[in-house]
């Protein structure tokens, strides 16, 4: 019989998430998986916050909990918690009801979400995003019917930021058009602006009026402190300006598999931010109705109970601390093996992932002889390394740098 | 677009209260404002840049849901909320299966992590769904003609499926019923995939339109993709008879469609998840391809953690593979991989012997709940209504809705006068009805139906 799907190719895996499919597929017990972004303990085990079971478990026991479905805009305590947490609960953006907060599935879905709203109902429908980015980031939005550009991010040479690059690409760019801006731990690079380097980005946008969108999936996780990281996206909304704020707490409360997000859209009027609301849950009833209670539950459960969100910081920094630790290690490593080049770049990124500066052939030499898995961009997660298989990847790093070129 | 100086104005203020202080400001000789020190900066804010979003109206609140949130404003103590398709108890109280609670509890003990599911979603649960849907061992499951991922629910598996039509069959339509559930048109819309409706209900026989349904599927040009509900269809309660699914089947072979199913409500019809899967099952066998859409929201009663899935039944196995990997495309830009409590509780729930019974058993009460307050209702309708009117069609219907045959204006009367809060196109959820409340819907449904007159309309007639 013919098939209607004749015309169906086979689409590649995705080329993220498909590391760790290669990585579960290799029989060697040397194997590290560097790919997939999602924190592992020292001992390399997948890590469920303290914090959240108790949350959970308290859900999980109260009777009086129902499973009916939750409003389109998702649930009001966690929305409005959401805002605060990366607004600061004084933000007068907030007080005057500025802030239209829906939940959304993760980070993708709150960039989904909020991409599809400015296709039906801003007047621009470019979005210049940064030269790396999220590999996922530019198909979210062609979906939308967003087209995209770029600004330049990553210098390669300095293993930094191409400052004047980015300066001049977003000068360049059209009146109103959307800006992506990771708001802290830049992924892929690790590389963020410094405080005056953003301060000179915000002075920029606001001069041009264009349209801030942040991508916010780290607060908490980069510097270990949870205002620090959300330091980029306050001073554009003290401004007193608009802009869009994509949250994920897939990384900061772990919990990635519950989907659990926020899209805050912050407006120059409460009416303004009503309306902007009622439209947005537009965009998601035919997409999945209403999002999942759960993640969203919890996440509630521990911010609005001071103990429990004072214990959550405590685990936070916990994690982040890590991260900077095992930068400081690989560094220290390197060195001491005396592998040819600057790796000061190491511990000058932030965040979950490092841009190591390595290609895609020393990357496949990498996965073929030391079974490392990362993505072929040369970023890896720092969060899947441990003191005791740091010497193992120092060992494939050595080797690719020395035997590929 | 509105004028930047409407938007300083307060929300309380009428607009042309608003117009009118603006004029006085702009007209005035005298600018109170120009005699301050610090001119610019307060100029600068009187100029103050309009929003980016200035032209956003405000939308009108969802048809459906929107029907819940003027349920909980009104305080009226006779009030009936038949809007939403939830299940409620004869208390009328939101029911969490206690299978659910119990897998739940295992989860927790057990101490599962919450790393991301892959993009097809939890393979356990999709094993477990398409074995429910064909039955384990089916020829198409045996054979891996099965396309399977794990969506956000109904409505997330269906617009999974409209955006890989839009993708891969240009230009192709779909066909839904006249009526048909009021998110379906939504979902097809947002992903550009055409669509035009088949005749379904029948208003003069508050049933089924078959000839017309027939007629119009013909008609569609081949290779259409006709949206069909696998039972209890959402909103009539009106299923075909065994023998017209296999008209229905016929024609469709005939005419190269591509059958569409949308299942959401397998079990909680008739009690039974085979009988509820037999419409999906018949066309399995003729070997046709076609899609599947599921939903637990009411058969597990998992409405609000999203759990469902698209099925895609392919002729070959290497086909499926191909879909699936497509549909794993669509979704990664989505939200790149799905939910995992649902899915857990679903793959737990179907995969230990005793939960599932048990599952079978609260299913089945929740089917024979609603088949009793269907018969109350019948039967408090007849004895108090003296006119004639057949409401048979009350038992002749299945599932969660009833279209009562009840026009806007009759509807309205129903909520105004009533409080009795329905959807528009006369639709009520049996499962928000207690056999207690049975009677007074029956007054408020005879009432309706022989005194609220619109200006414009009459009553149906039979």
């Amino acid at each position: 019989m013919d098939s209607v799907f004749s015309n169906v190719d086979r689409a590649p895996e995705d080329p993220i998430l498909g590391v760790t499919v290669a990585y579960n597929n290799d029989p060697s017990p040397a194997k590290l998986n560097l790919g997939v972004g999602a924190y592992r303990t020292e001992e390399g085990k997948p890590l469920v916050l303290d914090v959240v079971r108790r949350a959970e478990q308290q859900l999980v026991n109260d009777p009086s909990r129902v499973k009916e479905y939750i409003p389109i805009a998702g649930l009001a305590d966690f929305n409005k918690l959401s805002a605060k947490l990366i607004l600061g609960a004084d933000s007068p953006a907030i007080q005057e009801s500025r802030v239209a907060t829906i939940q959304c599935l993760s980070g993708t879905g709150s960039l989904r979400v909020g991409a599809e709203f400015l296709k039906k109902h801003y007047h621009q429908s470019v979005i210049f995003i940064p030269k790396p980015t999220w590999g996922n980031h530019p198909k979210v939005f062609n979906l939308a019917g967003l087209s995209v550009e770029y600004y330049r991010y990553y210098d390669p040479a300095t293993r930094g930021l191409d400052f004047q690059g980015l300066l001049e690409d977003l000068g360049a760019a059209p009146s109103g058009a959307i800006v992506l801006l990771h708001a802290c731990a830049h992924n892929p690079t690790g590389v963020d602006p410094t405080p005056e380097e953003w301060e000179q980005i915000r002075q920029l946008i606001r001069s041009k009026s264009l349209l801030p969108f942040f991508d916010s999936a780290y607060q908490g996780f980069a510097s270990g402190s949870l205002d620090t990281d959300a330091h980029s996206v306050r001073t554009f909304v003290a401004d007193g300006g608009e802009c869009l704020i994509a949250q994920s707490y897939a990384k900061n409360m772990g919990l990635y598999g519950e989907r659990v997000g926020a899209l805050s859209i912050v407006c120059k009027s409460a009416d303004v931010a009503s309306k902007v609301e009622s439209q947005v849950k537009l965009v998601v009833r035919p997409m999945y109705s209403s999002p999942p209670i759960h993640g969203a539950s919890i996440v509630a459960t521990i911010l609005k109970n001071s103990d429990m969100y004072n214990d959550w910081t405590i685990e936070l920094k916990g994690m982040a601390d890590r991260i900077i630790s095992m930068r400081q290690q690989l560094f220290d490593a390197l060195k001491a093996k005396g592998t040819p080049g600057d790796w000061s770049h190491i511990i000058k990124q932030i965040g979950m992932f490092t841009f190591t500066g390595l290609n895609k052939e020393q990357v496949v030499f990498m996965t073929k002889e030391y079974h490392i898995y990362m993505t072929s961009d040369g970023r890896i997660s720092m969060a899947g390394l441990s003191t005791k298989t740091v010497p193992h990847l120092v060992e494939a790093i050595h080797a690719a740098v020395t035997r590929v070129d | 677009m509105a004028s930047s100086m409407l938007s300083l104005g307060s929300t309380s203020l009428l607009p042309r209260e608003i117009n009118k202080d603006k004029l006085k400001l702009r007209t005035s000789g005298s600018n109170p404002f120009l005699k301050a020190k610090s001119i610019s900066r307060v100029t600068m804010s009187v100029a103050v840049k309009p929003s980016r979003f200035e032209g956003i109206t405000m939308a009108p609140p969802d048809p459906i849901l929107g029907v819940s949130e003027a349920f909980k404003a009104d305080t009226n103590e006779l009030k009936l909320n038949l809007g939403v398709g939830a299940y409620r108890t004869e208390e009328l109280q939101p029911y969490v299966l206690n299978v659910v609670k119990k897998a739940e509890n295992l989860m927790l003990e057990r101490g599962d992590n919450k790393e991301y599911l892959p993009i097809e979603g939890l393979a356990a649960f999709n094993k477990a769904t398409a074995e429910l849907l064909f039955g384990a061992g089916h020829p198409v499951i045996k054979e891996q003609k099965v396309a399977t991922i794990q969506g956000l629910s109904g409505t997330g598996s269906l617009r999974l499926a409209a955006a890989l039509i839009e993708r891969y069959f240009p230009g192709a339509k779909v066909l839904i019923s006249a009526p048909t559930w009021g998110n379906h048109k939504n979902i097809f819309n947002d992903a550009k995939v055409p669509w035009s409706e088949y005749r379904y209900y029948d208003p003069k026989t508050i049933g089924l339109d078959f000839e017309g349904m027939i007629a119009d599927i013909k008609e569609a040009p081949e290779g259409s993709f006709i949206l069909l509900h696998g039972c209890a269809h959402n909103p009539t309660g009106i299923d075909p008879t065994p023998e017209q699914w296999v008209q229905i089947a016929d024609v469709i072979q005939e005419k190269n469609h591509i059958p569409f199913f949308d299942v959401a409500y397998q079990g909680f019809a008739s009690g039974s998840l085979d009988e509820d899967a037999a419409s999906v099952r018949l066309f399995a066998e003729r070997g046709m391809e076609f899609f599947v859409a599921q939903s637990y929201s009411k058969n597990l009663g998992l409405y609000a953690e999203r759990i469902g899935a698209i099925n895609v039944v392919c002729s070959s196995a290497d086909a499926a593979t191909r879909v699936k990997s497509q549909l794993k495309r669509i979704a990664r830009p989505m939200y790149s991989n799905p939910p995992v409590h649902g899915a857990r509780i679903v793959a737990n729930v179907v995969g230990d012997a005793t939960m599932f019974n048990e599952w079978k058993a609260e299913m089945e009460m929740m089917a024979g709940r609603i088949k009793t307050v269907r018969q109350k209702l019948y039967d408090s309708l007849v004895s108090k209504d003296k006119s004639g009117k057949d409401w048979s069609f009350i038992l002749k219907q299945i599932g969660m809705f009833s279209f009562t045959g009840l026009n806007k204006a009759q509807s309205d009367n129903m909520t105004n006068k009533w409080h009795v809060y329905m959807t528009k196109d006369g639709r009520i959820s049996l499962a928000g009805l207690s056999m207690a409340k049975c009677e007074y819907l029956a007054d408020a449904i005879i009432d309706s139906y022989h005194n609220a007159l619109l200006y414009w309309e009459t009553p149906i007639e039979l």
